[in-house]
C-alpha cells in the first residue's frame, strides 16, 4: 500500500454570478471560455442574460433601503471590513492577477495592495461626503435651510476592461458609500476576479444585494440596462460612442442618470487621482429642506 | 343535530406526492402571446381585496377605479372579477361599481377569526347581502373543524349558504390552520356538500396562506366531486398571490387538474391586491419590451 497518493484530480472552481448575496448560475446556461496569457483554459464564466440582469436588479431594489437606513459609520465600518477580507486574500488576488490575467509580480502587489487603500479611502468618506456637499443656505426668511445629499437608488456599474480587481473597486466603492445598491457588469480579460471578489463581499457584513457582479457580454446587456425602467443611474467606465449614444437614449424614458469617464490603464488606476470625493457626487441626489425659526439671528429674535 | 352527522370519507393525501405534483406545475413555460392570454385571464379572475382595519371610503372608492380599468394606458386589461371588501363597504363599492359588471365579494361570518355565535354571524350574512353583495366570502370554525365536530361545520356552511339567498357562497377553510392536508380534503368536502359554490384557501390574515400543494388538493376534491355529481364548484386561493409568475402556474394547475370548464372567472378566482400591479407590469413589459418599476403604477 503506498504511502500517499501519487497522483489526484484538481478540484476546480465553478464560477458563477453573484446576486443578491448568493452564488447562483447564470439562468441561460450560458459560458465563456476564460484563457490566460498562454491560451490555455482557465475556467468557464457564466455569460450573464438580461433576466439575470433583471433578477440583479430586483435584488438591488430590495437591498437599496435597508443599505441607506444604515448610518453612515456603519457603512464605513463595512466597508473598511472588506479591506481587511481583502487584505488576508491579498496573496490569492496577486497570484489570480499573475495567473489569469498576465500580470508582472510586482504590479499585482502594487494593484492589490492599492485595491485595499481605495477601499480604506472610501470607507472613511461614508459619513464625510455629506459634509462637503451639503450646504446650508442663507435665506431671506425665518427658516433654516439645508441641502443634504440622499442616495439615487440603484446604479448599474460598467466595469473598466482593465485593472480587473482595481478597476472593479475604484467604480463601484464610491456608488455604495452613498447608500445606493449596485450591479457591476464585468467584462473584461479576467472576470474569475470579479467572482473571486464576490467572495470576499459575501464575507464582509456587506448585505446580500447591495453589490451584485455579473460576468458576460457588456454589448449584450446593455439595450437592457438602458431601457429597465427601475434602475436609477448607470456609471459607464470605457464607453465608445456609439454605447454612449445608445445607453443616453435608453435612459431618456426612465430618466436615469448616466455617468460616462474614460477607462485607464492599470498603472493609470493606481493613480491617486482615480480616486476622489466627486466620484460620489454623480451618484446622489439633493433634498432641500425648510425648517422655521422663531426669529432671524441679530433680528432680536430666538430660536 | 350535529351528534348524527356522519363526515364523508376522502381519499388520504399522499403529502410528498401533492408536493411533488404541485412543483412540476412550476416548470410550464408560458411565453409571448400566451402569455399575455394568461396574464389578461388572470387580471379578470382577481378578486381586487382591501381587508385592513384601515380601510376608508375613499381607499375603496379608489381600489373600485382600479378594478374597473386596471391600468389607464392599457385599455385592452380586463376588469378585475370582484372587489373584496368588509362588509361596511359593501354600499360604497356598490356604488362605484354600477353597470360595470364587477362583482362584490363581503367577507362576512365575523371574518377572519370566524369565532362567534351562528346566529350572529347568520345576521351579518344577511345584512351584507341586503346591502348589496353578490358574493359572500365566509370562514369556517376552525375550532369546531380541529376539535372533531364536523357536523356544526357542515350546519354552519349550510345555514350560511341558506343566508347568502342568490348570492354566491365563499367557503374559507383557512387552510394554514388545518395543519394537514386531510384535513384540508375533508374541511373541503364537507363545505362543497354543505353548499359552497367556491372553496377558498385562505383570509390572508394567517401565515401560510395559498400554496400549491394545498390549492392542488382543494383542486382535486372539486374535480372527484364532479366526476361523482356533475356539479361545478369554484376556486379560490387568497393570499399570497403576490406576482404574475406565480398566478400563471396557479393557471397551468387549474387547467390541467380541472380542464378549460373552470378557465374563466365563474369558476376561478385569485384573491389579491398587489398582485394586479404585477399583472400590468408583466403586461406593460410585453408590450415595450422595457423591464418595469414599480414606481409608475398606483398603490393598490
Amino acid at each position: 500500500m503506498s504511502k500517499e497518493t501519487t497522483s489526484r484530480i484538481n478540484v476546480l472552481k465553478t464560477y458563477k454570478l453573484y446576486i443578491g448575496g448568493a452564488f447562483p448560475r447564470t439562468e441561460s446556461g450560458r459560458y465563456d471560455r476564460q484563457t490566460n496569457a498562454k491560451g490555455d483554459l482557465v475556467a468557464n464564466i457564466c455569460r450573464a442574460s438580461r433576466k439575470d440582469f433583471r433578477n440583479a436588479m430586483v435584488a438591488a431594489r430590495k437591498a437599496q433601503r435597508g443599505w441607506a437606513a444604515r448610518s453612515a459609520f456603519n457603512r464605513s465600518q463595512i466597508l473598511y471590513r472588506m479591506a481587511e477580507m481583502l487584505e488576508s486574500r491579498s496573496a490569492t488576488f496577486e497570484r489570480a492577477l499573475e495567473d489569469a490575467a498576465g500580470y508582472k509580480k510586482k504590479d499585482a502587489a502594487a494593484e492589490v495592495a492599492t485595491a485595499i487603500d481605495r477601499l480604506v479611502w472610501y470607507a472613511g468618506w461614508c459619513d464625510k461626503f455629506t459634509q462637503l456637499f451639503g450646504n446650508t443656505n442663507p435665506v431671506a426668511s425665518a427658516h433654516f435651510n439645508f441641502t443634504f445629499p440622499e442616495a439615487m437608488g440603484v446604479v448599474t456599474v460598467l466595469a473598466p476592461k482593465s485593472a480587473p480587481l482595481l478597476g472593479l473597486i475604484s467604480t463601484f466603492a464610491p456608488v455604495i458609500v452613498g447608500g445606493n445598491s449596485t450591479i457591476v457588469v464585468v467584462d473584461n480579460d479576467a472576470p474569475t476576479i470579479a467572482i473571486e471578489l464576490a467572495e470576499v463581499l459575501a464575507t464582509s457584513d456587506l448585505p446580500g444585494g447591495v453589490v451584485n457582479i455579473l460576468t458576460g457580454r457588456r454589448d449584450e446587456l446593455t439595450p437592457h440596462i438602458g431601457s429597465h425602467m427601475d434602475l436609477d443611474a448607470i456609471f459607464a467606465v470605457g464607453s465608445d460612442k456609439d454605447e454612449e449614444r445608445a445607453l443616453s437614449i435608453a435612459a431618456t424614458e426612465s430618466i436615469k442618470r448616466t455617468k460616462f469617464i474614460d477607462d485607464r490603464s492599470a498603472s493609470e488606476w493606481r493613480d491617486a487621482d482615480a480616486q476622489s470625493p466627486y466620484m460620489i457626487l454623480p451618484f446622489i441626489e439633493f433634498k432641500t429642506a425648510w425648517h422655521p425659526i422663531g426669529g432671524v439671528a441679530g433680528g432680536g429674535g430666538a430660536y | 343535530m350535529g351528534n348524527d352527522y356522519v363526515p364523508p370519507r376522502v381519499p388520504t393525501i399522499d403529502e410528498v406526492g401533492a408536493t411533488e405534483r404541485a412543483k412540476r406545475f412550476s416548470s410550464r413555460s408560458l411565453k409571448k402571446s400566451s402569455k399575455v392570454a394568461g396574464l389578461k385571464l388572470i387580471a379578470s379572475m382577481v378578486d381586487l381585496t382591501t381587508l385592513e382595519g384601515a380601510d376608508t371610503p375613499g381607499k375603496v372608492e379608489t381600489l373600485c377605479q382600479k378594478a374597473r380599468q386596471p391600468d389607464l394606458q392599457a385599455p385592452d386589461v380586463p376588469s378585475v372579477g370582484a372587489v373584496c371588501v368588509y362588509p361596511p363597504m359593501v354600499p360604497i363599492a356598490k356604488r362605484c361599481l354600477e353597470g360595470s359588471g364587477i362583482k362584490i365579494a363581503a367577507v362576512a361570518t365575523y371574518f377572519p377569526s370566524g369565532q362567534a355565535d351562528l346566529d350572529h354571524r347568520l345576521v351579518e350574512v344577511r345584512e351584507t347581502v341586503k346591502a348589496g353583495a353578490d358574493e359572500i366570502d365566509m370562514v369556517i370554525n376552525r375550532g369546531d373543524f380541529l376539535s372533531g365536530r364536523y357536523g356544526r361545520v357542515f350546519d354552519e356552511v349550510e345555514a350560511v349558504k341558506e343566508a347568502c339567498g342568490s348570492a354566491r357562497l365563499k367557503v374559507i377553510l383557512e387552510t394554514g390552520e388545518l395543519k394537514t392536508y386531510d384535513n384540508v380534503r375533508l374541511a373541503s368536502q364537507i363545505a362543497i356538500d354543505a353548499g359552497a359554490d367556491f372553496i377558498k384557501t385562505s383570509t390572508g390574515k394567517v401565515q401560510p396562506a395559498a400554496t400549491m400543494p394545498v390549492t392542488l388538493v382543494m383542486l382535486e376534491t372539486i374535480r372527484d366531486h364532479y366526476l361523482k355529481t356533475g356539479k361545478m364548484v369554484g376556486m379560490k386561493p387568497a393570499g399570497g398571490i403576490r406576482t404574475a409568475k406565480l398566478a400563471l402556474r396557479y393557471l397551468a394547475m387549474v387547467k390541467e387538474v380541472l380542464g378549460d370548464a373552470w378557465l374563466s372567472n365563474e369558476w376561478f378566482r385569485f384573491g389579491a391586491s398587489s398582485l394586479l400591479n404585477d399583472l400590468l407590469m408583466q403586461l406593460a413589459k410585453e408590450r415595450s419590451g422595457n423591464y418595469q418599476s414599480s414606481r409608475y403604477f398606483t398603490l393598490g
